[in-house]
């Protein structure tokens, strides 16, 4: 799951002075609560929407602008190629004075995720999505707002960044406001925990206990210099163990995330034993295949390889697990290039957004239950990606009814 | 934008020459040529002589491949981390967490009479007809020996009925059950039940008993008839084995088969019988056998005498049958051998196993406790076996005399714990099976007339060690043998070996 970033291009602003947060709306709302909404305004829309005041802001889709009255009481924001592909309660955010809007939310998705910042404390060889400085300052606020504006509760939302935990105070805000309002929703932080290994900080956190808070952690090796190399932060690993030591005497869940990769392949089992013996308390483990985004591009030579080649690593690491009642799953990872053995741990993890199946996928009979590709993994792939002929009763003897179709 | 160059590993310390320290570990020279390394969590591996040589000599560069994993394993540490000891102490703790809370199992022997005469009972029973007014225990010294059991500081412990034959005094087993329930008001404590019997005089209302109130049964099967028989006669040498195979089957029908399992004793007559006494307990649906050797306790009568043997002719018994045992699993049907289930768990896990005879410290007091049937409270079963043959060394205190301090923590249990850590026992303190096996002065009292007793020739060092180093070989081969590492953890676990299974 990672943060949704859709931006749609720049547009005219006009009469909206700061950066705003509310839902979109394709039809007329009361008065009373026209401050949460954004009201689309699309080439379609009925001429007779004559009473367009009050909206936190009207977003008119190129073409429309002659349906939109004129001397309109709210501010406007023009120049949308296109606003029909969003649903209605989406929530936008609207940057001015570039008028640059945002989706960040999605109610028809299983993986929303707030943004929580931009910034970062590691700088990770392989991280999909770079740290930025970003301006943090009315962060939370926004953040409080989003949640506020999530009309029902979603089954899941993530939290993701950058590193959430540097919003400090701030995401034990958050967490609270999750708390009161969507206290059955799966909430999955992703961080890197290092900021765990302040107590004070993790007993904060703790004391929201939202039942169904997860961090998800990663680690690399089982040994400091290796972690805190892939991490490029000195001291990384010891504040991650620490952290995690920290969230189990606190009763805070957790998974750990393995990324697979050049640098981390050589130590995978010996990372297993590891977390078996030290880290028995997490809920879950992870291994995850590569995604070709952000930092990975630039560091292909130093991190790739190909699935076909560490298979047997893969396969002895994830019986490890197992056989010790582990909960291990492998994420990102095509079924075609997976023996039948770990057919049973692989998840349909790629976000929808980014999610694609390559041509060749079409013939394939397993590929309901497949993760299939990243969206950036179209050209660079593992050469073993190949339609799977297959008896779809067998198939479904690995997956069941219960597995996402 | 954050930085975007990167830096090589070394800047992260990977490969840079560091003084590293060793970590406290205990090592064995394998006759295979390997030196097996151990340490107090239970983490272990093996190392070639010359590894092994450059390792203690701080020779061994950050590159070494085993430089790795003698950190991660908690054998070294050097400067890089400064996590690396608390998470082995956390380790540490938790390894020896079975302290938390301290006595947890207590024994109740309700009735020392008995219906059966096996000759290698290791009480000096009476027979049925014996006075119960001697040899049953007083109403006043069960509810005595009630509330010291709920004085316990464990929030759960475990209420064990023993004889004598337990159910031969129906009515004390029903109060002893009805008094922890009614005194555990306003405690609250979790209590498990559990009976022993020969279950020769199971009855209806028995199971009914058993079942309302959620109580276990351990029973003893030797095996076939012909085995069984002749270790486990009734009173005047008449067979055992069709009543109890029969009740065995009558208690799982009415209590669910997880409610019983059953204890096995090896004599000279099991030796050549292994295969038919594991087919038995299949033939009975027992999804366990524990095989235990003949105690040295109980008093040595000439029949008993003719029962015994050697500790390596046992050993190799135990052996043959584990194979069997393995042979069967792999088969696809689950079943398990007990006493390597635990050391397996203590090899494999970082969890901590209490299991009262092998412990460290000891299960002696500190796991475990007896109150007699005439109020007097031992350290352990072997304890008051030993009183039955006239010795009182680990009587800790009588319930109707002395009050919970004056027992758990009297001149007794000082004696009996300053023999209580293999950790500080010579011959124990160096072993590198240590953390896998346990600290036993009763028994070294029994057999060397000392506490603290010399390990050369000793029969439970011999037979643990042993047993542990075949366990640790059975291990070796798992690495490359996915099937049978299954049935280990399986094993561990206490798991369906078929759950374990994965699609080929």
């Amino acid at each position: 799951m990672i943060a949704q970033n859709l931006n749609l291009r720049p547009h005219e602003v006009s009469g909206l002075t700061q950066r705003t947060v509310a839902r979109i709306t394709f039809e007329p709302e009361p008065h009373e609560v026209r401050t949460d909404y954004f009201f689309a305004l699309c080439r379609d829309s009925a001429p007779c929407l004559a009473d367009l005041s009050g909206y936190a802001a009207v977003l008119v889709e190129q073409g429309a602008e002659n349906v939109l009255p004129k001397g309109v009481a709210a501010p406007v924001v023009t120049g949308f190629a296109s606003l029909s592909g969003y649903s209605q309660d989406s929530i936008a955010v609207v940057n001015t004075p570039t008028g640059e809007t945002r989706i960040v939310y999605r109610p028809e998705s299983q993986h929303n995720a707030l943004f929580a910042t931009g910034r970062c404390n590691s700088n990770c060889l392989m991280c999909s999505q770079p740290p930025k400085i970003t301006d943090d300052n009315r962060i939370v606020e926004e953040h409080l707002r989003i949640i506020d504006l999530i009309k029902s509760p979603p089954e899941s939302l993530g939290i993701t960044g950058g590193e959430p935990t540097l919003l400090g105070d701030g995401l034990v805000r958050i967490l609270v406001k999750l708390k009161e309002r969507f206290p059955r929703t799966h909430i999955q932080m992703l961080t890197n925990g290092r900021l765990y290994a302040y107590e004070d900080f993790v007993r904060d956190i703790a004391s929201v206990s939202h039942p169904k808070f997860i961090s998800a952690i990663p680690l690399y090796a089982d040994v400091a210099s290796i972690h805190d190399y892939v991490v490029q932060a000195r001291g990384a690993f010891d504040q991650t163990i620490t952290g995690l030591y920290n969230t189990a005497q606190f009763g805070l869940q957790t998974e750990v995330r393995v990324v697979l990769h050049k640098q981390t392949l050589p130590r995978l089992l010996p990372l297993m034993k590891y977390i078996y013996r030290n880290l028995p308390f997490v809920s879950h483990i992870a291994l995850m295949g590569l995604e070709n985004m952000g930092y990975v591009k630039k560091n292909w030579e130093c991190l790739w390889v190909d699935p076909l080649d560490y298979m047997q690593t893969l396969q002895y690491a994830v019986r490890y697990l197992f056989y010790r009642g582990m909960d291990v799953s492998i994420y990102n990872l095509q079924l075609c290039l997976l023996p039948k053995a770990l057919w049973p741990f692989a998840r349909q993890s790629i976000s929808d957004f980014k999610n694609i199946y390559l041509e060749k996928c079409g013939g394939c009979l397993a590929k309901k239950y497949c993760s299939g590709l990243f969206l950036s993994s179209k050209a660079r792939h593992s050469r073993g990606i190949h339609p799977v002929r297959i008896d779809p009763e067998e198939v479904l003897s690995y997956f069941g009814d219960c597995h996402p179709g | 934008m954050a930085a975007t160059s990167f830096l090589g590993p070394s800047a992260y310390g990977y490969g840079s020459t560091t003084q590293y320290h060793l970590l406290p570990f205990r090592f064995d020279r394998w006759s295979n040529g390997q030196v097996f390394l151990a340490n107090d969590v239970g983490e272990f591996l093996f190392l070639p002589p010359d590894t092994f040589q450059a390792f203690i000599d701080h020779r061994l560069c950050p590159e070494d491949l085993q430089y790795f994993d003698l950190k991660a394993f908690h054998f070294l540490a050097d400067d890089q981390s400064s996590a690396h000891l608390d998470v082995l102490a956390s380790k540490y703790r938790t390894k020896k967490s079975f302290l938390d809370g301290f006595t947890k199992l207590h024994i109740f022997v309700t009735s020392l009479r008995c219906n059966q005469s096996c000759p290698y009972c290791q009480v000096s029973r009476q027979g049925a007809q014996a006075d119960p007014n001697v040899y049953d225990m007083r109403p006043e010294v069960l509810e005595h020996s009630v509330r010291l059991m709920l004085a316990s500081p464990a929030p759960r412990v475990t209420m064990e009925f023993q004889g004598g034959e337990a159910f031969i005094n129906f009515d004390l087993l029903q109060e002893g059950v009805r008094l922890a329930k009614k005194l555990n008001v306003g405690v609250g404590k979790q209590i498990d039940f559990v009976v022993c019997t020969n279950l020769t005089l199971l009855e209806d209302c028995h199971l009914d008993w058993c079942k309302s109130n959620n109580v276990l049964i351990s029973t003893s099967l030797d095996g076939p008839a012909e085995v069984h028989d002749h270790n486990r006669p009734m009173g005047k040498g008449k067979p055992s084995h069709a009543v109890v195979t029969r009740n065995i089957l009558r208690a799982q029908d009415a209590l669910g088969k997880q409610a019983v399992s059953a204890l096995m004793t090896t004599t000279l007559a099991s030796l050549s019988n292994g295969r038919a006494i594991v087919d038995e307990y299949l033939r009975l649906g027992l999804g366990s056998i524990f095989i235990r050797e003949l105690n040295p306790f109980g008093f040595a009568s000439k029949s008993a005498v003719a029962m015994a043997y050697r500790t390596d002719e046992f050993i190799r018994f135990y052996v043959d049958m584990l194979d069997y045992i393995i042979a069967i699993n792999r088969a696809g049907h689950t079943f398990s051998e007990a006493y390597a289930s635990l050391i397996l768990t203590k090899i494999l896990t970082p969890w901590p196993v209490g299991f009262v005879d092998l412990q460290s410290p000891s299960g002696a007091g500190l796991g475990v406790c007896v109150y007699n049937y005439d109020g007097d409270v031992y350290a352990s079963d072997e304890s008051r076996m030993l009183a039955e043959g006239g010795d009182h060394a680990f009587r800790l205190g009588n319930v109707l005399k002395d009050d919970y301090e004056s027992i758990f923590f009297g001149e007794t249990m000082q004696t009996i714990a300053a023999a209580a850590c293999n950790e500080a026992l010579a011959g124990c303190s160096e072993c590198v099976y240590q953390s896998y096996c346990g600290a036993d002065p009763v028994r070294r009292y029994r057999t060397q007339g000392d506490i603290f007793g010399n390990r050369a020739g000793d029969a439970f060092c011999q037979k643990n060690i042993s047993i542990i180093k075949h366990l640790l070989e059975l291990l070796h081969k798992a690495d490359d043998d996915p099937d049978l590492d299954r049935i280990l953890w399986a094993w561990v676990r206490r798991e369906d070996i078929n759950h374990l299974r994965l699609p080929t």
